[in-house]
């Protein structure tokens, strides 16, 4: 992937690696896979061949939203050891080109999303794409320590997305399941803040652990797995879904409750020793994909 | 006047080629998906 920089970047010496590279490819696996399972658990079937469109809209949708945080991160970027070696801040590509590649990428996923499945999902991708770029990157990310709250919101966007390309509609439990990601986004990330060391601050990110500290950024991760976990049992008890579903989120709920608990108490300030917050942060993950893949098998197996 | 050396134009051009067929395939990937939504919207 990291290819030679030059003394003057343009499109013409950028590899199609770096424009792979501007759509921040590691984070569409979850993208696409509760894009999937809103798509999945949706009480109508979608044709595949418009199903496959639908998600590939939700990935390049994502992708355009990738490319523009990139293009307005750039400075911020070569800042920051994680992430220097990107193709704008290595000089590999001008910011133009990845303007230009975005806006392209995210019209195209908008307008064959309207034209293919239908406008309702059209309409929320725009929104999804613009939200992330306008409302995260360009206006909250620098200015509050509840960025990543905010940004969470752009996250939980593709399972509601593939709920309304199914069913042409919006309901309650793929409003739910938006909560559930937006509700789940601070916890894992401020789990990974805690032990990792980030050169956000010196970029001038205000991150909560480096803003507030460590005692207000585990009490912030306690008080947002509460309603967390609500969210997730929610569908259960307003009768959206079957005892597969509700047993196995109350149980993966409770799990990650007791974890965050554990941090949420815990005093270490070293980080090589924080092993609960290593614990919470990698049972986020399982947990988000567990609870999305409960959804479809609940629906698949009652 | 090219700010570039003789070998960074080769590897300029190399880039060049490689992006061309990956649009190529992206291009023909899209002729079989617009083909294939037609049909399903026909159903």
């Amino acid at each position: 992937m990291a290819s030679k920089a030059y003394p003057v970047a343009t499109a013409a010496t950028a590899d199609w690696r770096d424009f792979l590279a501007l759509t921040k490819p590691r984070v569409l696996s979850l993208v696409v896979f509760t894009g999937l399972c809103g798509l999945l658990a949706a009480p109508e079937a979608i044709n595949p061949v418009l199903g496959f469109t639908a998600i590939l809209c939700i990935a390049l949708g994502a992708g355009a939203a990738g490319a523009l945080n990139q293009w307005y991160e750039a400075d911020l970027d070569a800042m920051m050891k994680r992430t220097a070696d990107r193709p704008l801040p290595a000089g590999r590509m001008d910011r133009q080109t990845a303007l230009h590649f975005g806006v392209g990428l995210g019209a195209f996923s908008v307008i064959l999303m309207g034209l293919a499945v239908n406008l309702l999902s059209a309409a929320i991708l725009a929104v999804s794409i613009l939200f992330y770029v306008l409302v995260y990157t360009v206006w909250l990310k620098r200015r509050t320590p509840q960025n990543i709250v905010i940004g969470g919101a752009a996250g939980a966007f593709p399972a509601l997305i593939g709920w309304a390309a199914a069913t042409g509609r919006v309901e309650m439990l793929p409003v739910l399941l938006f909560a559930l990601v937006f509700l789940w986004t601070p916890p894992h990330f401020w789990a990974l803040a805690l032990f990792i060391n980030s050169d956000y601050a010196r970029a001038g990110v205000p991150m909560l652990p480096a803003v507030a500290g460590q005692r207000a950024t585990r009490i912030q991760i306690m008080l947002y797995t509460v309603p967390m976990a609500v969210a997730a049992v929610a569908p259960w008890a307003m009768g959206l879904t079957g005892a597969i579903y509700g047993i196995g989120a109350s149980l993966l709920s409770g799990m990650f409750l007791l974890l965050a608990l554990r941090v949420g108490f815990s005093r270490e300030t070293e980080q090589a020793k924080m092993k609960p917050e290593r614990h919470l942060f990698a049972f986020s993950i399982l947990y988000l994909f567990m609870t999305f893949g409960l959804i479809v098998a609940d629906k698949v197996l009652a | 006047m090219t700010p570039y050396t003789p070998e960074e134009q080769a590897e300029i051009r190399r880039r060049q080629k490689s992006r061309a067929v990956v649009t190529a395939l992206i291009l023909g990937a899209l002729v079989i998906l617009f083909y294939a939504i037609s049909v399903a919207k026909m159903l």
